[in-house]
């Protein structure tokens, strides 16, 4: 039987780390999979409305902006690069890695916020967030109020689980910097870290759907 | 309790991964100005697929895991794709079939 007192981290109810481990492992997917169910919805109105309105969501993705669009696409996918090293560093143990690669990905981060802040302020001025203000009438199909509709809320919905992801980093800095973690003792930070790629794959999908429509 | 070393992937194995994906992202955006009808949306999805894939594999760590995790992982997507086979099942059926009321409601 372990000494839970002489295994950091270790909760009396495990019978060891590797049982810890693989049961929070279950844990977080099992929530990943309720956040595959949330996101799967909003993915599901976009499919019928697409299928029902082609035209107007080519003319709507002509108003994104698909530099911006891209250049987030690989702001995340640098951001997952410095958690998955994040993650690798909790591992081994490396207290400073750990610190730098957290920061780094918050950093991109708010890089990625930035740019949407960007993109939403442009839809303003554009009269392209759906409401009184949408229109004028008659230049736009009356269907592409919906794709706005949608393209705010998932793109919305997606951003604030950055928020949420931005902190879990700093919770994680702050724990990290207290050595509350070490290589036997680093599950927190992997959790977070598959969280992070999460939301980095739901924008992996929102990028081609909404960005880059009725191009050729 | 047997102890399970905690697998740590080379630096070079998530560089390579990275530049891959920065690869098909470059692939996916210079595939969406290439006109090749009905195909082109296929096209995006796949290339999405295999970028969602190698994220989860290697940056989860998926690939590493155990078998148990695997089928959390997979029960997840499995189910997103009954969602969106049974809805578009019916959206994309809409009309083909005659009935009475279908008749009735057309006047």
């Amino acid at each position: 039987m372990a000494d839970h007192h002489a295994v950091p981290g270790l909760l009396h109810h495990f019978e060891d780390m590797e049982q810890q481990k693989e049961s929070t492992l279950l844990g977080m997917w099992a929530f990943l999979i309720t956040e595959i169910l949330f996101f799967g919805g909003l993915f599901t109105v976009y499919l019928v409305y697409r299928t029902s309105f082609p035209e107007a969501w080519a003319a709507g993705s002509h108003h994104l902006d698909i530099k911006l669009g891209a250049i987030n696409t690989v702001v995340l996918i640098c951001s997952s690069l410095t958690m998955a090293l994040a993650v690798r560093a909790g591992h081994m143990g490396k207290r400073g890695a750990i610190i730098t690669y957290i920061v780094l990905t918050l950093v991109l981060g708010g890089v990625f916020l930035g740019i949407k802040s960007v993109e939403y302020a442009h839809k303003f001025h554009e009269h392209l967030v759906p409401g009184n203000a949408f229109g004028p009438e008659g230049i736009f199909p009356v269907q592409m109020e919906l794709f706005f509709g949608l393209y705010f809320a998932m793109t919305g919905m997606h951003a604030f689980h950055m928020l949420i992801g931005a902190g879990l980093m700093i919770w994680l800095i702050v724990k990290t910097v207290r050595g509350r973690f070490s290589a036997e003792y680093s599950a927190p930070i992997e959790m977070v870290g598959l969280y992070w790629h999460f939301v980095d794959i739901v924008w992996i999908f929102l990028f081609p759907l909404l960005y880059l429509l009725g191009r050729t | 309790m047997s102890e399970h070393k905690q697998h740590i992937s080379p630096l070079s194995e998530y560089l390579a991964i990275f530049i891959a994906l920065m690869g098909l992202t470059g692939l996916t955006v210079w595939a969406a100005f290439q006109d090749v009808g009905a195909y082109n949306d296929l096209v995006a999805m796949s290339i999405a697929v295999t970028k969602v894939l190698l994220v989860v594999l290697y940056f989860m760590h998926l690939k590493y895991s155990s078998k148990l995790t695997w089928i959390f992982a997979g029960a997840g997507f499995f189910w997103l794709f009954i969602l969106f086979g049974l809805t578009l099942s019916d959206y994309l059926s809409r009309g083909w079939i005659e009935s009475t009321m279908s008749r009735f409601l057309e006047g």
